[in-house]
């Protein structure tokens, strides 16, 4: 018996596709197995294929596969989707009752269980149930045992009341018997048994996981509109930031998300925004304001396939180049991409430290599959003791004085040593001072003095050098590290790489793998390219966005002669600069 | 300090840079002293402002303050005030910033109803970009980009605001300093989302909308007998064309959008580690 389970229900979109599937998954997490989910699914409310799949094991899983071993089908469409993940001894749970389904054609070594699932819904309380009883049923064909069930029901709909509850489990019941009574010879010959253990598992999708980072963090405000895929962060934190004495705002527009979340920033709030692609575009606007005025603020970009509306529901790691270099002029930022769903809770918190310990916007790049996935942890991969806050360099009303200048104007943007200005936040005493996006000397006013232009775009500059030296932007080292051959990647697709390597043929080529999860500032690769025979960068766009960046650092350097104060180069000055350069 | 906080307090050392004979002063020295006779001080006061000439008040008043980018003061402004409803929330900007650029940001603040001011210079030009139409430029007002007029009719602020939920509209002249300081300060004591469009003229692009021209037009509601609990009377001066300062409309019983959603105490304080009780959000996963 292989270690791990595949099981899928499809229909159409409004079937309740991904409600089922998520109930589903919680019984198993209930029943202590590990779960990794995966939907597939369309732009619309209503009408289109959609599908909700679950694998399952006993070990923690950490990826997708093209397998289906139970597959609930409520339309002729879900077979023929998924035909090729079938594979012989697969179960295939329809209800023949529908007229559309009489027909159903079972693949030849395949087993058709034909269960009335509208007709046992309607007999326990109501044919909105009929997913239910095919869940009922897929039980039964796999020995998991019912309660399990029951307790996801449970969690489901006891706020719907317990007449609701019951009536499920009934549902559920009514299925599991109909497959002993009709099919008990095919259900003890199905080869898998779904056994259970006494873990607790948590189960979370990557747009929780950032969310509930948001609320270890003390994040306070968000603001955002509504974007697929990043909509669950904010219906996440509705409701529960306000138990935290912070609050959610549903913006006009990105611009406006955006511009809230500064002001909150600026307010003293640790405030984030979320977004996918068409709303990164948005807040480009503003994003070079926020670095300008060196605001704290985490961006949540969680990628879907693009450019323009591109393909709303579908997976992409498309917008690193936007995130490293979108916006105008040059701008300090700070780009993390976490690489698992538990790694994006942690990633959020690190986030926001990062936003103010350097007083620079913070982009948090998740994606689509992240986002949507289920995935089971154990409760202390979001161990709370120990999330560490660090607000970085806030002064308050006795240490204001050091920081004021010979006429009392306290010095918001001081050019120090490590980059970092003092944060007076407004309400304290003798603080008040401007931001502006405009280029400004340290009292933040505004300045086109060249002396001054090059002062303060070093200064912002020296803050990423700062981080770099103080922060750790170490990759995460998977397989054999004495390998000729390096995979490299970012994002969310460690987990699958790290179970490609298992399932390669034992005499394939070995390799060490390192999965990215800072790609600015990010970790110096230069040592391990150079001594690796083949590189291999994968990610999940069209042109190799990171395998560019890493082109590049990896890349003998050209000598510079940059000019930022203002003025263009003058022929007579580069005449020296360009011989200086070159002797 | 409050107590004593004088106008001069919310100068900053920065000499404005605006034309010899601008609106923008008047208007600005009324925000000065409306936020002084209302026992704020530069510390406890954020102005946000936009772009434009308008949009350089932050930098000659002295306060806590963000100059951001163009048309998006408002909802900086929202930001601020949520995150701490005890600060004294200004924003600042002009008809090109409010009524062009911004104005979805305009109606869904005035919606909105947060407890902050909002001060429009409305020039009815484009200064900055010397001499350009305003969305609020008259329909034969020539400019070098509309010879013939903008051929459209001009954006009716007051209307927005009042289509939008408005619970305070006022408009003032930035030449009236005592009655512009008076409506600024109305609109800060007000509770939720205080509108004072301000006719500052333009003296060097705009010919039209003058000193004179609004000396000569301008009706004070005060010496009439409007009522402005009464929105249908509002809607009747607001469409009826003609010039007014003064208090169109004021909702007495107005509540500002943070006290509708329950924030009553600043988001700037946070424990050192993740909340108490915070395991109690990964259980709810289980």
């Amino acid at each position: 018996m292989p270690a791990d389970f595949n099981w899928a229900i499809g229909g159409e979109a409004g079937d309740g596709i991904d409600s089922t599937g998520k109930i589903f998954a919680r019984a198993l997490s209930r029943a202590g197995r590990h779960v990794f989910t995966s939907k597939d699914f369309a732009s619309r409310i209503r009408g289109g294929y959609t599908a909700y799949k679950v694998r399952t094991s006993i070990e923690q899983v950490e990826s997708t596969v093209d397998r289906l071993d139970v597959l609930i089908a409520l339309t002729q469409r879900t077979v023929d989707e998924n035909i090729d993940e079938l594979h012989e001894g697969s179960v295939i749970i329809y209800d023949g009752e529908r007229t559309s389904m009489a027909d159903l054609e079972i693949p030849d070594g395949m087993v058709g269980m034909d269960v009335p699932l509208k007709s046992l819904a309607e007999e326990a309380g109501g044919a909105i149930m009929r997913n239910i009883v095919a869940l009922g049923a897929a039980c039964e064909v796999t020995d998991f045992p019912i309660e399990h069930l029951g307790s996801s029901l449970e969690k489901r709909f006891s706020d719907k009341g317990q007449s609701i509850v019951e009536n499920n489990k009934t549902a559920a019941e009514l299925g599991a018997e109909f497959v002993a009574e009709n099919y008990e010879a095919e259900s003890s010959e199905f080869e898998y048994e779904l056994e259970t253990t006494d873990e607790d598992y948590v189960l979370i999708n990557g747009d929780e996981a950032i969310g509930m980072g948001a609320l270890a963090a003390g994040c306070r405000f968000y603001s955002g509109y509504p974007i697929t895929p990043a909509t669950d962060v904010m219906e996440y934190l509705t409701g529960r930031l306000e138990r935290y004495g912070g609050h959610v705002v549903q913006a006009e527009d990105e611009l406006s998300a955006i511009n809230m979340a500064l002001g909150a920033a600026r307010a003293g709030a640790r405030s984030m925004t979320a977004t996918s692609g068409p709303g990164i575009d948005l807040m480009a606007e503003t994003f070079g304001l926020v670095a300008q005025s060196e605001t704290p603020l985490v961006i949540c970009d969680v990628m879907r396939s693009g450019p323009s509306t591109g393909m709303p529901t579908k997976q992409e790691q498309g917008d690193l180049n936007m995130a490293l270099f979108g916006g105008h002029g040059e701008i300090p930022r700070f780009v993390v991409a976490p690489t698992t769903i538990s790694e994006a809770f942690w990633k959020t918190v690190e986030a926001f430290n990062l936003a103010e310990k350097y007083q620079t916007p913070v982009y948090l790049i998740a994606d689509l599959e992240m986002a949507v996935t289920e995935q089971t942890f154990p409760p202390e991969a979001f161990d709370m003791d120990e999330v560490e806050i660090d607000r970085g360099k806030i002064v308050d009303e006795d240490e204001i004085d050091e920081w004021l200048d010979d006429e009392g104007r306290f010095r918001a943007h001081a050019a120090t040593e490590d980059g970092i200005s003092p944060r007076a936040l407004p309400g304290t005493t003798d603080g008040a001072h401007m931001s502006t996006g405009l280029e400004h000397n340290e009292l933040g006013r505004r300045t086109e003095d060249t002396e001054v232009r090059v002062e303060q775009v070093q200064k912002r500059q020296r803050k990423v050098e700062t981080a770099k030296e103080r922060e750790d932007w170490s990759p995460r080292a998977f397989g054999n590290p004495d390998s000729d051959n390096l995979v490299v990647s970012w994002g969310s697709n460690e987990g699958t790489i790290v179970e490609a390597m298992d399932l390669m043929d034992e005499d394939a080529p070995d390799f060490q793998f390192l999965s990215v999860p800072y790609l600015f500032p990010r970790p110096d690769l230069t040592d391990a390219v150079e001594e690796a025979e083949q590189v291999v960068v994968v990610e999940c766009n069209a042109t190799g966005q990171f395998a560019d960046v890493l082109e590049h650092d990896t890349l003998e350097r050209v000598d510079r002669v940059n000019k930022y104060n203002g003025v263009g180069f003058k022929a007579d000055e580069l005449a020296e600069e360009i011989t200086e350069v070159l002797q | 300090m409050s107590s004593e906080t004088r106008f001069i307090d919310f100068k900053s050392d920065k000499q404005p840079t605006w034309c010899p004979g601008c609106g923008d002063f008047g208007t600005m020295n009324g925000m000065m002293k409306a936020l002084a006779n209302t026992g704020n001080d530069p510390d406890n006061t954020f102005v946000v402002a936009g772009i434009g000439c308008s949009g350089k008040i932050g930098t000659y008043m002295h306060s806590y303050a963000l100059h951001g980018v163009h048309g998006r003061a408002l909802p900086v402004g929202t930001g601020v005030k949520m995150a701490n409803p005890d600060l004294e929330v200004m924003v600042a900007g002009g008809d090109g910033d409010g009524y062009s650029i911004g104005s979805g940001h305009f109606i869904h603040a005035v919606r909105r109803n947060v407890d902050m001011s909002y001060v429009v210079m409305d020039n009815r030009i484009y200064g900055l970009t010397k001499g350009q139409a305003s969305p609020t430029s008259r329909e034969d007002f020539e400019t070098s980009t509309t010879p013939e007029g903008p051929k459209q009719p001009p954006v009716n602020p007051l209307a927005l605001a009042l289509s939008a939920g408005g619970t305070f509209i006022a408009q003032s002249f930035a030449s009236d300093a005592q009655r512009h300081a008076e409506l600024v300060q109305e609109a800060i004591e007000h509770d939720g989302f205080g509108f004072v469009n301000v006719f500052s003229p333009c003296v060097t692009f705009n010919d039209t909308d003058t000193y004179d021209y609004f000396r000569d037009n301008l009706t004070d509601l005060a010496e009439t007998d409007h009522d402005p609990s009464d929105r249908d009377a509002a809607t009747d001066r607001i469409m009826d064309g003609n010039e007014y300062q003064g208090i169109l409309y004021q909702n007495e019983d107005s509540v500002p959008y943070h006290e509708a959603h329950g924030v009553t105490e600043d988001m700037t304080d946070i424990p050192d580690g993740a909340p108490e009780n915070a395991t109690d959000l990964v259980r709810e996963f289980y």
